[in-house]
């Protein structure tokens, strides 16, 4: 593959292609360096990146990204809120767990009040979403989906919490790269990330502490982290079940970048901590899927 | 494959191996003043390979590293950072702290088994283009006690996140932008999980990252430059770290 070739053709189809991207000589070198650093195999998305940059990456990429983001926030900020007014109806103990649940609930909340800012200072309203925007249940409004025990059964409601956490890890994960020409969106959204894994980390060590009965499935001990493509999540109902592995589907890759991290480089690494030490994105689409039923 | 007659291997004592390694050493020395190199690092280990003369620092400075410049020096910094906490983890389960529970024990050897992993990951992807293994220096850490061991392990966590979180937007190629996203938030669960273990429920307490760039009204996590990292880290590893190349 000539990559001189293929940007001489580029270029004689568009030639302000250089304007889009950042001059020929920093493209050319770009991938000279993605040559050198790592296998050809790397080239034919470098490539796609490059075109994605060129021609995929505008302003309304960002705009898309944080409208996305922000029907995400509002839906962990509705259900947070509904958990806080709850608590005894669910039967959360006063003391670190309400208090938790608190702090969780502020962040979603702040989170919903910064993209709200951050859209509206590029001109963009975006959506009113209230409560009734969503159904916890996840019956796309009828109440009686396999959740319908949120606000009244402590495992389904954590179990929610944690499909929650961990899905918006993966949402903001897939949609970073869409941010790459924006570092200051890119920062704050990579700033909002670490906050869901560290709500995640949290809902999970609640989860672990759960009595038996309370949707942990039998053998399966939950880590802060994901464990290969386990949910952790029994809810008795199959697809049920099947609807949040949607939301662990890819965790268990065990292969980064080509490298396989098991044992890797002569050290004792199983297959299992291989899959903890990386999270996995989600596309939009996949998002989409998984959140789907919770939206009326 | 020769399988009868003892190899010259077979017969070597460490001694002869050891002499073999010094004239290997004063081969790669000769060879290095040939090229043009001007000094050689040598990490605490022994010789640790022959890497690229802009990897080195002139003025016969032996333990400086230059992570290098572009996407490859921001994965070197993520890398030596990696190293850290890898060397960290690694002692904490050589010599557990005293009065350490079974779940403590089983969290702390999964997250030394991903900072291994995450350490590995970067030198196989970086290559050649790997900077050396880093000497640490853990001499403020009291590994025989819980506070200081924990205290020390939320210090990196924290700080771990926050270099991620800054260094981000200093990449190029949206491939490393997703790989250090696939770390930055085990990095996170990391250090939610050794908050809890100091105190439970300050998981994700931000207003006490307020220094390292976190914004508690936002519900932003920490984000730092690399220099400011590599500041703080600096206490704990005794290799001199050149960052001047990384992009701004």
């Amino acid at each position: 593959m000539n990559l001189k070739n293929i940007l001489n053709e580029i270029e004689t189809v568009d030639p302000e292609v250089y304007e889009r991207l950042d001059t020929r000589r920093d493209t050319m070198r770009r991938f000279s360096f993605i040559g050198k650093a790592l296998a050809l195999a790397a080239v034919p998305s470098a490539l796609g990146s490059m075109f994605k940059k060129a021609y995929g990456q505008t302003a309304s990429d960002v705009t898309d990204v944080l409208l996305f983001a922000y029907l995400l926030e509002n839906l962990e900020a509705e259900f947070y809120k509904k958990v806080v007014s709850s608590f005894t109806a669910i039967g959360v103990l006063a003391g670190a767990p309400q208090a938790a649940l608190t702090v969780i609930r502020d962040h979603e909340v702040a989170h919903v009040a910064f993209l709200k800012t951050v859209l509206n200072s590029m001109g963009t309203t975006p959506p009113t979403y209230s409560a009734s925007s969503f159904d916890f249940s996840g019956a796309k409004g009828a109440g009686n989906g396999p959740f319908a025990a949120a606000f009244s059964n402590y495992g389904v409601m954590l179990a929610v919490a944690q499909t929650f956490e961990d899905t918006g890890v993966r949402a903001y994960k897939g949609q970073a790269p869409r941010l790459i020409n924006n570092k200051t969106v890119l920062t704050a959204a990579l700033q909002i990330h670490s906050v869901e894994a560290r709500h995640a980390s949290h809902i999970r060590q609640m989860r672990r502490n759960l009595t038996s009965g309370n949707l942990v499935p039998s053998g399966v001990t939950l880590q802060p982290w994901i464990t290969l493509a386990q949910s952790g999540i029994d809810t008795g109902n199959a697809s049920a079940n099947a609807a949040i592995q949607m939301s662990y589907a890819g965790e268990d890759a065990t292969t980064q970048a080509n490298v396989n991290i098991v044992n890797i480089g002569g050290q004792t690494i199983a297959a299992s901590e291989a899959s903890e030490a990386f999270d996995e994105p989600l596309t939009k689409a996949q998002i989409t899927a998984i959140v789907n039923p919770f939206i009326v | 494959m020769e399988m009868t007659k003892p190899t010259a291997k077979e017969d070597t004592t460490l001694l002869d191996e050891l002499a073999q390694k010094e004239f290997n050493r004063r081969k790669f020395l000769r060879f290095s003043s040939l090229i043009g190199v001007s000094a050689v690092a040598l990490s605490g280990a022994g010789l640790s390979g022959c890497y690229r003369d802009n990897m080195l620092t002139g003025g016969g400075d032996n333990n400086s590293v230059n992570l290098g410049s572009g996407d490859i020096g921001v994965l070197n910094y993520a890398y030596a950072l990696e190293q850290l906490e890898a060397a960290f983890y690694t002692q904490v389960i050589a010599t557990p702290f005293s009065g350490i529970s079974a779940l403590e024990s089983e969290y702390l050897k999964d997250i030394r088994d991903h900072e291994i992993a995450h350490r590995e990951f970067f030198k196989a992807a970086l290559g050649s283009n790997a900077i050396p293994g880093l000497q640490v220096d853990f001499s403020s850490i009291n590994f025989s006690s819980r506070d200081s061991v924990l205290g020390t392990a939320k210090a990196f966590e924290d700080l771990g996140v926050a270099a991620y979180n800054g260094a981000g937007r200093l990449l190029t190629s949206t491939d490393y932008l997703t790989l250090a996203g696939k770390i930055v938030s085990v990095e996170a669960r990391h250090a939610a999980l050794i908050r809890d273990l100091i105190s439970n429920g300050s998981f994700a307490d931000l207003a006490s990252l307020s220094s390292m760039g976190a914004n508690n009204a936002n519900g932003l996590d920490a984000a730092m430059n690399p220099p400011d990292v590599l500041a703080i880290a600096s206490a704990y590893v005794k290799t001199q770290i050149d960052a001047s190349n990384l992009p701004k």
